[in-house]
């Protein structure tokens, strides 16, 4: 037997120095951190203008807008859960539906009975809602179940936005009247009778100038949640479900008639989708779709010329690493003429920390290919809690976009946590999971619950920063939707926030002075009418910005049609580019800044 | 049996090859690679198949850091080049059960786990299983960053039922099936317990051990040869208060109660143990991952 070598007492000190060093070192990280946030916390308006640029101030009492979202109660069977259920369907959008320059809110409720509101931009700071005025409000009567969503756009081309409102039940088309009221149209599309569905887009798939409608379930189509036949309608799986609502794609037949042709198309998908975005991805021309699903992997569906679409998430690099998807949203953040993809997840200390993910394409595309790699740590947006809504904008108009993210839960009580017995089930089998029967009672506890929100600020060198609690952003309802407008015509984007079983949020954005900015108002004419899918490409001072007029991205929700795009100290543009979803390019020079330019796609 | 410098072929090992059938000798307490084998085998089917990892690169780091801080630790503190199984091991069991968008997490894991091999030891012997004790650290240090795994394989039963067997099949063959099976069958009465202390349907509570994290912890952890005490009676009660104390901290509420039952109940046994040895023999020698009494010489995690 060989003897062992006693090391040396200095070797021994060094390696216990070394031991509590590597116990140590995270735990004054974090007190690092947590001085330098509390530190930063206090800020008044004042100094976040001056270091960030802008300052947000919750407006939405003092602007005529006092909604708050309900939410539904389902089967007595899932009385047990039924807050963490029935957690998801507040959600807004913008539109200005009838065409009066001021960009309007229409916010959904989901509560049996409950209304729909359209508020309507009074052009004074003020709003009214004009929901049951013009036919908006009472889409929720007990039996053709409750909204979970709207998504604006103009189907027939008449020159006003329509709106597709998706719902836990029977989705509706409401077609606008010259902005006056809104007739339901819902049998002549030829629309399913029942959808649980989470979210909706308009996209015009084959670019043949009428947009089409994506929608994706959530829970099975031929599960209703006020009447269950049976309480095993839960995810089989919470990483790798495959047991959720179906996908429907409507191709826009021109006669205010849609024609189902997902499965025809390549769109076979039973996950649990809960946001989609459309755009062209790889310069193709056409739009491709990318889904955030629940309890899995994201989606990506390749556009092929628009004669179908293939599921390229693996091949992609966002089809692995299955985590809680819940919002998709594009932006080009580092000014490269290309769009990056943010998709929201969870992170809750010590129990579940997957993290959003920012993808962001590799470089050098192969035969209508891409590939992408997820960034959201390196550049600082990847932990927001229990991420919801998130979207890009400029909100303190120095030329990169920034990041809002709505989160929270469920918040009931403050000091108890369902946490615990949320993992217990998580882990479980299908056969466990699956059933509602089997999920521990909520016993009034919190899941994620008063979580502050995110506000990252880009700093275009692939850095982002959290500055929500020092540019005004304190809230900590359960957000859920969030949706960007310029509301007053004055260059600078305010946010909506809708939040579920809390009142709908308004923060008015003041931007420092000395920043510039412009705007496009697009109008398709060969296109789609609403320009959904065009893209415009500002070049100022060695940058170049891409953005897309969308027809629905983040979670539920739609912004302004308009394109906000900021200068930072640039007084001049150089050009501008737009390639309408037609194929038509059109070439803008040294357009004014500090302008919204109305656009008309040339014939 | 005692082995060479600690991490090596087993002295006596030799003459007894020829008389055995090499897949006997492949399957044998004495093959420490074929923990090792297996849970590679479980993590590259199940990355291929459900994606399982956080990414490969991240948990490459954690084998590579584990691997590349024992064989310097190895050096300095013993002048030998030890076996890396046992540290290929750990890394790649943090690899698995480490759950962080962030990379740095599983390079300070596993440097956690190697270096509390060197330094938490009392007697010649380390107390703490090196993986739980660095997953243990981690939950409870930085939570923000760090979780633990907890989905399932997929949502099909066969992963899971082959996993089971091949697990079952390699505890049996190192002999340490009663520990797994003490533990099992501790946990599945304790869930009944809890259903009836809680009001949660028993389906609820025993879930947990029907997903990968659990068959880990209970085919790879708790069996880990150099933290269990020697004999099999002693196996199966820590086994057994491994359940008991891990029902506590659940009904505490507690995310990670397996993690933190086995850090508080292991290295209390190992000390009744080394303490009861030491009066029976003197002080063993420095020797990390070396344990005279060891009658397996398999690694776990």
């Amino acid at each position: 037997m060989e003897q062992a070598v006693k090391p040396s007492r200095a070797i021994q000190i060094g390696l216990a120095i070394f031991f509590v060093g590597l116990l140590a070192i995270p735990i004054v990280y974090k007190q690092y951190q947590r001085v330098q946030a509390s530190a930063s916390a206090n800020m008044g308006a004042a100094q976040a203008l001056s270091r960030y640029g802008f300052y947000m101030r919750e407006s939405s009492n003092a602007s005529g807008i006092d909604f708050v979202h309900q939410a539904p109660t389902l089967d007595v069977k899932l009385s047990h859960i039924m807050k963490l259920v029935a957690s998801m369907g507040a959600a807004v959008s913008i539109v200005d539906f009838d065409r009066d320059g001021w960009e309007d809110i229409y916010v959904v409720n989901s509560k049996e009975g409950s209304r729909n509101a359209l508020y309507r931009n009074l052009g004074d700071g003020m709003f009214r809602d004009v929901a049951a005025e013009v036919g908006l409000a009472d889409v929720n009567l007990p039996g053709t179940g409750v909204s979970t969503g709207a998504v604006w756009g103009d189907y027939d081309n008449d020159g006003y936005e329509d709106v597709f409102l998706y719902k836990w039940g029977k989705p509706e088309l409401f077609h606008n009247d010259g902005g006056e009221h809104f007739t339901r149209v819902t049998e002549q599309a030829g629309l399913p009778p029942w959808v649980n569905a989470n979210t909706a887009i308009w996209f015009d798939y084959d670019n043949d100038g009428k947009l089409d409608l994506f929608l994706g379930g959530y829970y099975p189509e031929d599960v209703n949640l006020w009447h269950l036949k049976t309480t095993k309608i839960m995810p089989n799986s919470f990483e790798y479900a495959n047991n959720g609502g179906r996908k429907y794609l409507f191709h826009n037949l021109g006669n205010g008639r849609f024609e189902e042709v997902s499965a025809k198309l390549g769109i076979n998908s039973r996950r649990w989708s809960l946001a989609a975005v459309a755009a062209d991805l790889r310069g193709t021309g056409y739009p491709d779709l990318f889904i955030a699903n629940d309890y899995g992997v994201s989606e990506l569906y390749l556009n092929e010329g628009g004669k179908g679409f293939r599921e390229a998430g693996k091949e992609a690099g966002v089809g692995f690493s299955p985590k809680s998807g819940m919002t998709a949203s594009v932006g080009d953040i580092l000014n490269q003429g290309q769009f990056d993809v943010y998709v929201t997840n969870i992170s809750e200390e010590g129990v579940l920390v997957q993290g959003n993910n920012l993808w962001m394409p590799k470089a050098g595309k192969s035969a209508g290919m891409i590939r992408y790699e997820n960034m959201a740590n390196t550049f600082g947006v990847e932990l927001g809690g229990w991420s919801f809504g998130g979207q890009f904008a400029d909100l303190n108009n120095d030329g990169f976009l920034d990041l809002y993210v709505a989160t929270g839960n469920v918040s009931l009580d403050r000091g108890r946590s369902y946490w615990y017995d949320y993992s217990k089930i998580a882990g479980g089998n299908q056969a466990i999971i699956s059933d509602a029967a089997n999920w521990p009672s909520l016993e009034g506890r919190s899941l994620s619950g008063y979580q502050h929100k995110r506000v990252w600020i880009n700093d275009g060198e692939g850095r982002f920063k959290e500055v929500a609690q020092m540019v005004g952003v304190k809230d900590v309802y359960d957000g859920r939707s969030v949706a960007m407008a310029d509301f007053e015509n004055r260059g600078a984007l305010d946010v909506v926030v809708a939040n579920q079983r809390g009142p709908l949020l308004l923060y008015k954005n003041t931007v420092a002075p000395g920043k510039h900015w412009i705007e496009f108002d697009l109008e398709g004419q060969r296109s789609n009418r609403s320009a959904i899918g065009a893209e415009v490409r500002v070049f100022w001072a060695g940058q170049e910005q891409l953005q897309q007029v969308s027809g629905g991205s983040g979670f539920c929700s739609q912004n302004e049609r308009r394109l906000h795009f900021g200068l930072g100290k640039a007084t001049v543009v150089d050009r501008v580019e737009i390639r309408w979803p037609s194929g038509i390019k059109q070439t803008l020079t040294n357009p004014h800044v500090d302008e919204n330019h109305k656009v008309k796609e040339p014939l | 049996m005692i082995r060479a410098n600690g991490a090596d072929t087993p002295v006596s090992a030799n003459n007894s090859k020829s008389r055995i059938p090499a897949i006997s000798r492949f399957f044998s307490a004495e093959n420490r690679y074929l923990p090792p084998l297996l849970i590679t085998l479980i993590l590259v089917a199940g990355q291929a198949k459900f994606g399982l990892l956080e990414s490969f690169s991240r948990t490459a780091l954690a084998i590579a850091t584990s691997m590349i801080l024992d064989l310097v630790l190895a050096r300095l503190m013993i002048r030998r080049w030890p076996n890396l199984a046992s540290a290929y091991i750990t890394g790649i069991s943090v690899g698995i059960l480490v759950r962080s968008p962030a990379f740095w997490p599983y390079a300070l894991c596993s440097a956690l786990a190697i270096t509390s091999k060197y330094v938490i030891r009392w007697r010649g012997r380390h107390l703490f299983n090196p993986s739980n004790f660095a997953i243990s650290a981690m939950l409870l240090l930085i939570p923000e960053y760090v979780a633990a795994l907890s989905i399932q394989w997929g949502n099909d039963i066969w992963p899971l039922v082959i996993v089971w067997v091949l697990g079952a099949l390699i505890v049996w063959r190192v002999r340490r099936i009663h520990i797994t099976l003490t533990y099992v069958l501790s946990f599945v009465v304790f869930s009944a317990l809890r259903s009836v202390i809680v009001g949660d349907s028993f389906l609820a509570e025993v879930a947990p051990i029907t997903g990968p994290m659990y068959q880990l912890f209970i085919f790879f952890m708790i069996t880990d040869p150099r933290t269990t005490v020697k004999s099999m009676r002693g196996q199966c009660l820590v086994a057994f208060l491994v359940a008991a104390m891990e029902m506590i901290l659940r009904l505490a509420s507690n995310v990670n109660a397996p993690f933190y039952a086995l850090s508080i109940v292991g290295p209390i046994a190992m000390a009744i143990e080394i303490w009861r040895t030491s009066k029976r023999r003197p002080e063993a020698p420095f020797r990390p991952g070396i344990r005279k009494d060891s009658v397996t010489h398999a690694p776990a995690l």
